[in-house]
């Protein structure tokens, strides 16, 4: 089979055009049908009133019996056009007057056309209709089509009171005017109403096709075909492509639907990809740092034993002192891969941030100076001990320092250091394990899951549209699957005794849409807001007890920033946009770092105008 | 035999010996060198060294068989290992094999000079106090104790947490200890790590190898002030730390017991 009759396309338009063309066909068939028949009524009509005007004018010569007259008048009047021929029978059948004289003389069967109607019931009919007088016959199968008419001559008193005494007064009818007119004209008419007809339906056909063609190719065909481009770059791995989310119908739905599927599965392999890459990373530092410690250790020694040796020589010594700060710092990064790869934990102890900070200042000073960037920051000196290994947080710190002056221009820029301690509620990390409806049915299902947890199952409608909506049952996190719910929710329900779990009285803060509420099993009430796309959570109960106090540490500048396709990138190992400048290690070695301290980092770029990093460290308590 | 010089270097590496040899000399200590283990061994049939101080991973013969061969030949030389691949389970392994101590790569002159001063100074004293010159590393600790090479010590109690301090014969090792520098309190620390630092008189770093992992819950705040108290009592009034074990089944078979050592 070909490829083309199996698109959607292909049959919509069969399909609409052989409907098109069964209406057009049904309806001309009728019309042509009721066409013809107002046609052969007028044909008849006609051929009726000459038959009478035959008949009333030959009167006068037939009483007198004035037969060369009768003669002339009918073979005058038969040759008139559209008339085919004018003949009197009498009532033996034959034929004593007509407009072809060849005729006169001969007998006309009485079962033939002209007498069959008077005598089918094997004697004359005395009144007749002009329907039951017409007959429509060919007078041989290739030949026009004829119409004749019959019009009986009646005995009248006149008759046999005069001198001719031809006729007794006892016979009702002396013979029949036979008057036949061809069809011709009727039947062109109604070949051409075909015609037309049948042109018509093709051009319907063809009009229609090409409509629906055109709306089917915009609405349908390249939809359609876009999406499946994107799925075969998805399935080639470039989870990046997006549908444009433009259309406002069912395919625009789907491509919202689609794209955020892509999303979730871009943030599924990053974490994948960026565990694996971690452990190959180790696995590749492991083999790499015995190979490395060995000229480290060249370096290291000689550069501390000419700093021994040079003891009086200020100059020489400071120069010495930045050889070994260094290289004491790439072993404490060779170290840390070690570390790295055997998954060891960091070397954490209470620590200063601000501190932290300000040493890593120091060392990239120079960098700074030279790429013209100012530091600006709000050190207050209350913030809170953490946690951490100094010597890793500190390369983080230098990491995204020197990767900030990188990323400015020639005319250089400023750094932002922004430091805060806040409260992160279990927000995005706590799980509803068991939801409940007001007459304690368990809402939790199991078959549905998100990120391998159970989701919270409720029945929604929306207009028109009824299905499950499933929760997301991280506290904070939107992952819903959406049934084949679309629109606005109406109702929300318990999906055993179909309780509605919306509350009437407290409205989303956020966009003041109606929210629903249960409650979780031994951990009070949970409340949501039920618009699609807001984000309003709250959970009274966790947000209360479980508050944890991180100290965030933000690093902005104000960059080049980093481009959209390259953000879901930054953190792969040997990622760099820096072409030749930088190993890339960096940010994946920062990602392990402050992952190492339960801690978390994040990235948000404007090209153009720069990037903020933010780092989340929990303080224990 | 000839005079017997203080250090052999052995190390596939030249650029590690030629740095050892530049600061040893700077010193005016007699260092040899050696490319490969077969060739240190060579050397030793001819030569006596009071220190040995060898890489792990070598082409043929490696660290760890040197160190067993020279055991064999009752060579009684103390053998320092290094390597640049230091893991935790490396340095163990070297020291209850007989090293007498294990130095990462990379390191600085000082941290070098410090280990090989050491090294030098435990060899004095283990033979002067065994007169038939065996060097086998016995250390007079106490019962139920555990130690690492002949660095530092543990000793478990009965609740659950553990004591951490070093042994006299570290603190004889070094010369005139000036300071003390201890990690804070809540502190993570690991076995096999650096878990403090001794200063000696010649400004010199001793790192003090941690015998077990734990979080320190416990400081002794009075050794910092008065470091001397470590060479009255260093057993018990010059404990380090307490600490919360978080490995003790795993890690502790890997110590020596103190118990054994009097056998
Ligand atoms: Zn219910
Ligand atoms: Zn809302």
């Amino acid at each position: 089979m070909p490829a083309w009759l199996d698109k959607i396309g292909f049959r919509l338009i069969l399909v609409v055009g052989v409907t098109a063309i069964l209406i057009i066909g049904v309806f001309s068939y009728f019309n042509i049908r009721s066409h013809t028949e107002v046609l052969l009524a007028e044909v008849e009509r006609r051929a009726n009133q000459l038959s009478e005007t035959v008949k009333y004018s030959t009167r006068h010569d037939m009483l007198f019996n004035q037969r060369e007259r009768i003669h002339r008048q009918i073979r005058d009047i038969g040759e008139q056009p559209g008339i085919n021929r004018i003949r009197l029978l009498n009532k033996t059948g034959e034929i004593v007057y007509s407009s072809k004289p060849d005729d006169i003389g001969k007998m006309v069967d009485k079962n033939a056309e002209s007498c069959f109607v008077c005598h089918s019931d094997q004697k004359p009919i005395e009144r007749l209709t002009i329907s039951e007088r017409t007959r429509v016959f060919r007078l041989h199968p290739d030949s026009v089509r004829i119409m004749g008419i019959i019009n009986p001559i009646y005995n009248e008193a006149s008759c046999w009171e005069a001198s001719c005494h031809v006729h007794e007064p006892e016979q009702k009818v002396l013979g029949v005017l036979d008057v036949t007119i061809p069809l011709a004209d009727v039947d062109a008419q109604v070949q051409s109403s075909r015609l037309e007809m049948t042109i018509f339906a093709l051009v319907s056909f063809v009009a229609l096709s090409c409509i629906i063609g055109i709306f089917v190719y915009r609405w349908v065909e390249i939809p359609v075909h876009t999406m499946v481009t994107a799925t075969h770059e998805i399935a080639g791995g470039n989870l990046n492509h997006a549908l444009p989310e433009n259309r406002s119908d069912e395919l625009g739905q789907l491509a919202r639907a689609f794209n955020h599927m892509t999303r979730k599965m871009a943030e599924a392999r990053l974490q994948l990809f960026q565990s694996d890459k971690m452990a190959s990373l180790g696995r590749l530092a492991a083999g790499v740092a015995h190979e490395i410690n060995n000229p480290l250790t060249g370096v290291l020694t000689y550069s501390s034993y000419l700093m021994k040796r040079t003891a009086s020589q200020p100059d020489i010594q400071e120069d010495l002192k930045v050889i070994v700060r260094e290289t004491l710092r790439s072993r404490e990064i060779v170290k840390s891969l070690l570390d790295f790869a055997r998954q060891s934990v960091p070397k954490k102890s209470a620590a200063d941030i601000c501190e932290i900070i300000r040493r890593s200042l120091s060392v990239t000073e120079n960098q700074l100076r030279l790429h013209r960037v100012k530091v600006e920051t709000n050190f207050n000196e209350d913030m809170p001990h953490v946690v951490v290994d100094s010597n890793q947080m500190q390369q983080v710190f230098i990491n995204l320092l020197v990767n900030a002056a990188d990323a400015m221009s020639e005319s250089g820029g400023t750094i932002h250091i922004h430091l805060a301690r806040i409260n992160l509620s279990p927000y995005g990390t706590t799980q509803i394990r068991k939801a409940l409806c007001n007459k304690n049915h368990n809402l939790m299902s199991p078959d549905i899951k998100i990120n391998g947890l159970p989701t919270i199952r409720l029945k929604a409608k929306s207009e028109g549209a009824e299905g499950f909506l499933y929760l997301d049952p991280i506290y904070g996190s939107h992952q819903h699957e959406y049934g084949i719910l679309s629109g606005n929710i109406m109702s929300l329900q318990c999906p055993q005794c179909l309780t509605s779990v919306i509350n009437e009285s407290v409205r989303c803060p956020k966009c003041n849409a109606l929210t629903y509420s249960f409650e979780v099993a031994g951990k009070g009430v949970f409340r949501g807001c039920t618009r699609n796309g807001c984000d309003w959570q709250q959970w009274p109960i966790m947000d209360e007890a479980g508050v944890r106090e991180f100290v965030e540490i933000k690093v902005r500048d104000n960059g080049i920033g980093i481009p959209p396709e390259d953000m879901s990138r930054i953190f792969e190992p040997f990622f760099t946009t820096k072409g030749q400048k930088g190993t890339g290690l960096g940010l994946s070695v920062i990602w392990g770092i402050i992952d190492n301290h339960d801690g978390k980092i994040t990235v948000e770029s404007i090209p153009g105008l720069g990037t903020t990093f933010t780092i989340r460290i929990p303080v224990k308590s | 035999m000839s005079s017997i010089k203080d250090i052999l270097a052995v190390d596939d590496e030249p650029v590690v010996l030629t740095a050892i040899n530049k600061t040893c000399t700077s010193e005016r200590l007699k260092v040899d060198c050696a490319e490969s283990a077969a060739e240190a061994l060579k050397r030793m049939e001819s030569q006596d060294y009071r220190l040995i101080i060898s890489d792990i991973k070598m082409p043929e013969m490696d660290g760890f068989q040197l160190l067993a061969e020279v055991k064999k030949r009752g060579i009684t030389s103390g053998v320092i290992i290094s390597t640049g691949y230091a893991t935790v389970e490396n340095a163990v392994h070297a020291l209850s094999e007989g090293a007498i101590d294990f130095i990462p790569k990379p390191f600085t002159a000082d941290e070098l000079l410090s280990a090989l001063y050491r090294g030098l100074r435990y060899g004095t004293i283990v033979s002067s106090e065994n007169k038939s010159g065996n060097i086998l590393p016995y250390v007079p600790c106490p019962s139920r104790y555990y130690r690492l090479g002949y660095g530092s010590w543990v000793y478990p109690e009965r609740d659950g947490t553990a004591k951490i301090g070093v042994t006299d014969l570290f603190v004889k090792a070094m010369e005139n200890l000036t300071a003390i520098e201890l990690t804070p309190m809540l502190s993570d620390i690991y076995q096999g790590n650096s878990c403090a630092q001794m200063r000696d008189a010649r400004g010199l770093m001793h790192a003090v190898m941690c015998p077990l992992s734990g979080q320190v819950i416990q400081v002794n705040e009075e050794l910092t002030e008065a470091p001397s108290q470590i060479e009255k009592d260093p057993f018990f009034e010059g404990w380090f730390y307490r600490i919360i074990p978080t490995d003790l089944e795993y890690e502790l078979p890997k110590l020596v017991s103190c118990s054994s050592d009097r056998l």
